[in-house]
């Protein structure tokens, strides 16, 4: 599937804003790009596997928090960073 | 006021080379390098342009290796490594993570690695880290994997000790002021704001309560076990049963042998008081420490008392104290200097460094006698560290 990365984290993907993922949950697509870009997953997944306060994730358009959404091949996910704060 | 006899300290030689400081803000990190006078300085950064950094310390095992603790805005907290001074820089592969909580159980989260600590002389490759909420690490790999010292995290009283999100700071609570006996690599002692000063002796296994004497004006009763609020910890390197803290409600001397804080601020200026966050240590001489006194009257502004920025030094344990603002502003000078904020080099006199809220760093190159502002217009400074590089 296609991943959506925002500018905040494009260093762990050698400045790609789009990248590729497997996996059949929300977690499963998480655990994939870390394998592919160490690091990646924690500053997104808290160590409870929460999705940090700030990070929003759409599929398909539609907002998902779950970690257990699942995924499809031809989704596409949108990784978002906020932009509050000083 | 009583005193033990002066410890038996040898002093090693003042230090001759350049010094660096390595100078932690909210909007990223910045290395000064001084000439050989300490008149001129070459500022080298910002390094993670738009992290928040809490934390840069230099590893003086090898005098070489850097790491640095970083949130970035929204997303979660890392530490950083570089073994050649900073041109190239490692993540972590694992950072200060609490465990997973068993299923259907609340599980704490690290928000920010707050405070490093290089390991024992004798324990190359082992740093500590404290983070906010409370939490105790350790490394065994030089940063790049880190474990939870369950000893601390897991203990029976952590709940009853830290309190809750109520009792920490603004910023959140914080562990901080990691300390190692240089005699006893098993010997440790943290800073929990709040919760007070812990001691382990068997390397962070178990850990006790050391506030005896020590005020908690914010409690139903001031002097508790624990929940006190010490801002900065420090042992001294060459006295090590020499312990000083710049507390919540005051400036505290302990002589370790004998167990209890003894309040050293009450022969400040009662003008300024005897609140703040950082205390700085002369090298070489456990007698002599540096503080810098911030406003904490009625709502805590958190300035420098009447907008008059200055350092006091002790010269004698705390029996008396001298102002020392020479060089800073006479008047409307409100900025505030944080706990990992000042620092000394290790020079003859020695050298005294400090960072401000307002993005300044000022340098005394005579003990605090006469400051120079050095840099400006930095963000908002965390910590300053002086070190001397290999």
């Amino acid at each position: 599937m296609k991943v959506q990365i925002p500018p905040a984290l494009r260093s762990y993907t050698d400045g790609q804003s789009e990248v590729q993922a497997t996996g059949t949950s929300l977690a499963g697509m998480f655990a994939d790009l870390d394998r592919c870009y160490p690091g990646i997953r924690f500053r997104m997944i808290d160590e409870q596997d929460a999705i940090r306060g700030h990070i929003r994730v759409f599929v398909n358009g539609a907002a998902v928090r779950a970690m257990d959404t699942p995924l499809r091949a031809m989704d596409e996910v949108m990784i978002v960073q906020a932009l509050s704060g000083g | 006021m009583k005193r033990n006899a002066q410890p038996q300290v040898t002093s090693p030689k003042p230090a001759t080379g350049s010094v660096t400081l390595l100078v932690a803000t909210r909007k990223g990190a910045f290395i000064l390098k001084a000439d050989s006078t300490r008149r001129t300085w070459k500022t080298r950064g910002p390094f993670f342009l738009g992290h928040i950094v809490h934390h840069l310390v230099l590893d003086p095992r090898d005098r070489r290796t850097l790491l640095l603790a970083a949130r970035t805005g929204h997303l979660g907290p890392t530490v950083f490594r570089s073994a050649d001074m900073g041109k190239t820089w490692k993540e972590a592969t694992r950072p200060p993570a609490f465990p997973k909580a068993p299923e259907g159980q609340k599980g704490r989260v690290v928000d920010h690695t707050f405070w490093l600590t290089p390991g024992h002389a004798s324990e190359p490759g082992v740093w500590y880290a404290g983070t906010s909420p409370q939490g105790l690490f350790r490394s065994d790999n030089a940063g790049d994997t880190w474990k939870p010292v369950s000893g601390f995290n897991d203990h029976p009283l952590y709940t009853q000790w830290t309190g809750g999100d109520q009792d920490g700071t603004p910023d959140g609570p914080k562990l901080h002021s990691i300390l190692i006996d240089p005699r006893d690599a098993n010997h440790l002692y943290i800073g929990l704001s709040s919760g007070g000063v812990f001691e382990s002796h068997d390397r962070g296994k178990d850990w006790q309560p050391l506030n005896a004497g020590c005020l908690a004006l914010f409690r139903p009763d001031p002097y508790p076990e624990y929940g006190h609020d010490p801002h900065c910890v420090r042992l001294h390197p060459l006295a090590p049963d020499i312990l000083y803290q710049q507390n919540h409600c005051g400036i505290y001397r302990m002589d370790r042998t004998e167990g209890r804080w003894e309040r050293i601020g009450t022969r400040m200026p009662k003008s300024v008081g005897d609140i703040g966050f950082p205390m700085t240590l002369h090298p070489r001489d456990p007698d002599t420490a540096w503080v810098f006194p911030m406003d904490g009257t009625e709502v805590w502004p958190r300035t420098s008392p009447g907008g008059k920025p200055a350092t006091y030094v002790t010269r004698n344990a705390g029996r008396t104290w001298q102002r020392q603002d020479s060089g800073l502003p006479q008047s409307q000078g409100w900025f505030t200097v944080k706990r990992q904020s000042m620092s000394a080099d290790a020079h003859q006199p020695v050298g005294l460094y400090f960072g401000t809220t307002s993005g300044e760093i000022w340098a005394s190159r005579n003990e605090g006698d006469k400051w120079t502002c050095i840099a400006r217009h930095l963000p908002h400074i965390y910590a300053v560290e002086a070190v001397e590089l290999a």
